[in-house]
């Protein structure tokens, strides 16, 4: 027998009935609350693309008015903290909620109730901020709310709390579930699967569940920090009373860098997983790529002033934070190379999930660059806080980590529903998709170039800017109609798609060794586990891989 | 070590600028690639260098995924390629190789670093006496004295050219950011701390420089200009500036009357008059400045009216209230105030 | 092939990764008292600290400690009664440790000394009143558990609640030790 295939035919509890709605609530299946997750950070992806549609449309064309500054502080700021939290995290994290326990053979989280209460807080906090919006004071101090802005005397509004809140409440639910990964990956793995056979998304988010619980206790400190300056009158971040308003930034990006880190490396690992598949070879070079994330990892501690370079902090300080940020980009950079030479010498398949993770590689290069020029300290003089920047992390943040979103997205859609994608809309989704960032992003670069600083409602007509946001309003618009297609496919696909069977793609990794949606208890038989591809050992039994062992 | 390729690689990024940035004679734009100053040459070198660099790396990788994709496509009836699981030689230089480049580069940036941007050991050497400047960041415009001189003005920074100037910057509330991309790298505004840098360039003309750090509602119109002017009419700038505010004739006489018995004495200073609130910016010599509003609006006396007539319109939010004044009375303060050169 | 799996029980290594993120969390915290310390000493805004008077509530808070490791231990030994005597014991020691907390805050609340009264009573607030939370969090967790084990639902085969619970427990002593020698102990050098 090739495959262990598990016919089960069982479908999703459907939502239209009582008591299905009322399984979904109660839900302490780690499947379901993944795609409660994936469901959920959608809709806020919905909320938060349309703010920025709103962004570019007033930015357009110079002096235009269509939104006044106040609602326009309010859209950008909520664009920012709702695609970092509600949107690239949780969807990360669902994904982790959906395929870790399958790829190493589990039958389900370490701490099942502990889970669906993380979605429901994940969730919880999503709609407090956004309750923000009714009553008519969304954050409005940027997603990183540099102190004193924030403070009473220049923030008397609740726009401040709502961040706060909002934040300080979803903050418990990530911690939650990293914990919940970490304890799973460790503790629940198949007899076989050691540690030196974990498919590359189970350890990229093994890692990431460190760099959560190690890096949101410095966010949940200058929140309660803050909190404190704001309701109980201190003086944390007030410099009349011998408070520093550093504090606050050190603090911050303390938290800010890692997390930056939390949002890339489960993608990377999302597209570990895709290549190899659809190139039809195994990643060349596991050992460096988890290596490499190691490193990542560890040094994404070490370079959280390079978002102060121009605070005047010194020479020294910024030289050293220079230094571990070209460092860095390292580990990273060989990543890369990697995805590169796993294609090397391939065949090919170019399904959906495969032109988004290649056009990932492409386009995280991109990002990846323009973060090197950043970690030149003098260069960083001229272009932080502009353009440039907002450039750099959106090449990093759609061109990165989205894109492996929508590669997760056709790549697992089959195992979570039973169902193919389409094809042919997905290419279109794709093809739209890659000339809107396009279009949208790199122009930024030129503008940031031109001296335009970023967080601006409006500008005057400099050499070059009309032109520059006029073609990134019209990718933004490109990137609109390329989610309307996304959403199509989704839609039309749960009702018509085609069949998936327990293994579409021919994969090897072990979420493919049963049916297609997995039973509760996600397994009836286990293949054996002797190396990182048990399904390809299998399928192959005269070409087995060699077995990686000590754990 | 790296020399060898700087000056191809810079070329090559000087000769794509220029097509993306064609020299002017007015209309230079206010960017890193239109460096007026030392310290700005030489950050568009660096960045010239590294960009070539980059340029390189992506082209390598673009062009090698290209290339896959055409010759590696899966070919129908075709085997299962050959598993290859690694090649330790290439990991290792593929990590070694940027390695070394990176290391490169921040060899280029150290003579760079010698302190935060317009460090002193990058002008010429500063004398002891240089001019000083204090650079004050409000929500949501620029306050600039010159103790030396016994000058108080707003929005616009006037130095001489060819001589070093000491900037200190402070702030009156939050974190804002002092950058004039033609001059010089930029640095923070922050409350409870004074920064200092040094400005110097040795080409008359006016540089902009926008707010670079968000500060609230009105962060996107706090344009600073920099006018860079010779010795003799720099110092005939700083003479008139002292001078108290010019006495009106006309209708501005009215104008004048208004401002004293309005509110507008508790916010702005008119030099010589009674008026002396620090709240909102010197108005003693406003007629003589370019932008009214830091720079939401070209200073005419058709826009000196309008500003007048509703600021919370041409600004909204900033922290001047409209007044409704009648359109008489504004008229006359308008003139009153574009009579203030 | 040899496999070699750690057989550490999950609620327990769950905790520990709770911990280290919650120790980081009260470094943030320590750490920016120490960054005002300067401020925080000189000058009219200082908190005016009653040392002995804390270090004999600290020894209840460390005896707590000692009692709900006992507790364990009867645990292990399928002692019930004596496992539930010792929780007592515990969530005992930790409501006066409380109860002497809530008591300098009322006093220097009396004395008109609230987070707002200065930059050091700022960081002093924010400090003890942070750990405050965390001891009464424990304190409810043990009284859970102490209700569980008269329940009947604490065995020696069903003890990983309690270890987890007494390894937070231990956790939020050492914070206080931490934080007893930083902020009281260190105004005595």
């Amino acid at each position: 027998m090739r495959t262990t295939e598990q016919p089960y035919a069982e479908p999703l509890p459907r939502l239209s009935s009582a008591e299905g709605l009322l399984h979904w609530v109660a839900t302490v299946d780690h499947k379901q609350i993944g795609l409660l997750y994936l469901l959920t950070s959608l809709s806020f992806f919905l909320v938060g693309g349309f703010e920025a549609l709103l962004l570019r449309a007033q930015l357009a064309v110079p002096g235009a008015q269509l939104l006044p500054p106040g609602v326009y502080n309010q859209l950008f700021t909520m664009h920012g903290v709702t695609m970092i939290f509600f949107v690239v995290m949780p969807a990360l994290l669902g994904f982790a909620n959906y395929a870790v326990p399958l790829l190493i053979g589990a039958q389900d989280v370490a701490f099942p109730r502990l889970n669906a209460l993380s979605y429901w807080l994940f969730l919880f906090s999503g709609l407090l901020l956004h309750f923000s919006f009714l009553a008519g004071s969304a954050p409005d101090t940027g997603w990183f709310s540099y102190a004193p802005l924030t403070e009473p005397p220049f923030s008397p509004g609740a726009n401040v709390d709502y961040w706060l809140l909002g934040l300080l409440v979803s903050s418990v639910g990530t911690i939650a579930t990293a914990i919940n990964l970490i304890v799973t990956v460790l503790l629940l793995r198949a007899p076989g699967m050691t540690i030196r056979r974990l498919p590359l998304f189970v350890w990229m988010t093994l890692v990431t569940g460190f760099l959560i619980i190690w890096a949101m206790p410095a966010l949940t400190a200058a929140l309660a920090m803050l909190l404190v300056d704001r309701y109980l009158g201190g003086h944390f971040f007030d410099p009349a009373a011998g408070g520093n308003v550093l504090l606050w930034q050190h603090l911050f990006w303390a938290f800010g860098h890692p997390e930056v880190y939390i949002m890339i490396l489960p993608a990377m690992g999302i597209v570990s997983e895709v290549i190899p598949v659809f190139a039809r070879k195994p990643i060349f070079g596991y050992t460096f790529v988890a290596a490499a994330t190691l490193g990542i990892a560890f040094l994404s501690f070490m370079v959280w002033a390079h978002h102060m370079f121009a605070v005047g902090l010194g020479p020294l300080v910024n030289t050293v934070f220079g230094a571990m940020s070209m460092l860095i980009a390292i580990p990273t950079g060989i990543k890369v190379f990697n995805w590169l030479a796993t294609m090397w010498g391939g065949a090919l398949r170019f399904t959906t999930a495969m032109l988004f993770a290649v056009a990932f590689v492409a386009m995280f290069t991109i990002g990846g660059l323009s973060g090197v020029t950043m970690a030149v300290v003098p260069i960083d003089w001229q272009i932080t806080d502009t353009y440039y920047i907002v450039a750099h992390l959106h090449y990093v943040l759609f061109g990165g980590s989205v894109l492996a979103l929508f590669a997760g997205t056709y790549y697992w859609f089959p195992k979570m529903t039973g169902r193919l994608l389409s094809e042919r809309l997905g290419h279109w989704h794709f093809w739209l998709t890659f000339a809107g960032l396009n279009l949208a992003f790199f122009p930024m670069h030129a503008s940031g170039l031109l001296g335009m600083p970023r967080r601006i409602y409006t500008y005057a007509a400099q050499p070059g800017w009309p032109e520059l946001n006029l073609t990134s309003t019209v990718g933004a618009g490109l990137l609109g109609v390329a989610v309307l297609v996304f959403l199509w496919n989704l839609a039309w696909s749960l009702r018509a798609g085609p069949p998936a069977g327990a293994d579409p793609w021919d994969a090897w990794t072990l979420e493919w060794a049963t049916s297609s949606p997995p039973p509760p208890h996600n397994f009836t038989a286990l293949p054996p586990i002797r190396s990182r591809r048990p399904l390809w050992d299998l399928k192959h039994p005269e070409q087995r891989d060699p077995e990686h062992e000590h754990g | 070590m790296l020399g060898k390729h700087a000056l191809p690689a810079a070329l090559l990024g000087a000769i794509t600028l220029r097509l993306l940035f064609p020299p002017h004679a007015r209309a230079q734009p206010s960017s890193p690639f239109a460096p007026a100053s030392p310290e700005a040459s030489a950050i568009a070198q660096l960045f010239l260098i590294t960009l070539g660099i980059a340029g390189v790396i992506f082209l390598l990788v673009q062009g090698l995924l290209l290339y896959m994709v055409a010759r590696f496509r899966a070919r129908p009836g075709a085997g299962a390629p050959r598993p290859v699981f690694g090649y330790r030689p290439l990991e290792i230089g593929w990590t070694v190789g940027p390695a070394l480049l990176l290391a490169g580069v921040f060899g280029l940036m150290l003579p760079l670093m010698g302190s935060d941007p317009g460090a002193a050991d990058r002008v010429p050497s500063p004398p002891a006496e240089a001019l000083a400047v204090t650079v004050i960041g409000h929500q949501w415009w620029w306050e600039l004295r010159y103790p030396t001189l016994d000058v108080v003005t707003a929005n616009e920074l006037h130095i001489p050219v060819g001589e070093p100037v000491r900037v200190r910057l402070e702030s009156a509330d939050v974190i804002h950011s002092f950058w004039l991309p033609r001059l010089g790298g930029k640095l923070d505004v922050i409350p409870g701390r004074t920064n200092q840098l040094w400005l110097y360039t040795e080409a008359p003309g006016v540089y902009l420089g926008p707010c670079a750090e968000f500060c609230g509602l009105q962060h996107a119109w706090m344009l600073l200009r920099v006018i860079a002017q010779p010795r003799a009419d720099f110092l005939a700038w700083a003479a008139q500036q002292r001078q108290p505010a010019a006495p009106p004739s006309g209708a501005a006489q009215r104008g004048q009357q208004l401002f004293l018995e309005q509110t507008c004495v508790n916010c702005h200073t008119l030099r010589g008059t009674p008026a002396q609130g620090t709240v909102g910016p010197d108005l003693t010599h406003v007629g003589s400045r370019q932008t009214l509003g830091a720079g939401v609006l070209e200073n005419t006396p058709a826009n000196m009216y309008r500003w007048l007539q509703d600021p919370q319109a041409v600004k909204p939010g900033s922290l001047m209230p409209t007044f409704y004044l009648s359109d008489a009375d504004t008229a006359a303060l308008a003139a009153y105030l574009a009579g203030l050169k | 092939m040899a496999e070699h799996r750690p057989s550490i029980d999950r609620h327990l290594l769950g905790m520990g990764l709770f911990i280290s993120s919650e120790a980081l969390f009260f470094l943030g915290l320590i750490a920016a008292y120490v960054l005002y310390r300067g401020q925080a000493l000189a000058g009219p805004g200082a908190v005016p600290l009653d040392i002995p008077r804390t270090a004999l509530f600290t020894g209840f808070l460390l005896a707590s400690s000692a009692t709900v490791q006992l507790a364990a231990r009867r645990l292990r030994a399928d002692d019930r009664r004596g496992c539930q005597g010792w929780l007592l014991a515990t969530v005992l020691c930790g409501t006066v440790f409380l109860a002497g907390q809530a008591t300098e805050y009322a006093r220097l609340l009396h004395e008109r000394i609230a987070p707002s009264h200065s930059l050091a009573a700022t960081t002093f607030f924010t400090l003890t009143g942070f750990h405050g939370l965390h001891v009464l969090v424990g304190l409810l967790a043990l009284l859970i558990l102490l209700g569980l084990a008269l329940a009947g639902d604490v065995t020696a085969r069903r003890r990983s609640g309690l270890e987890a619970i007494s390894l937070y427990w231990h956790f939020v002593d050492g914070v206080w030790v931490a934080v007893f020698s930083v902020v009281y102990l260190w105004t005595l050098l």
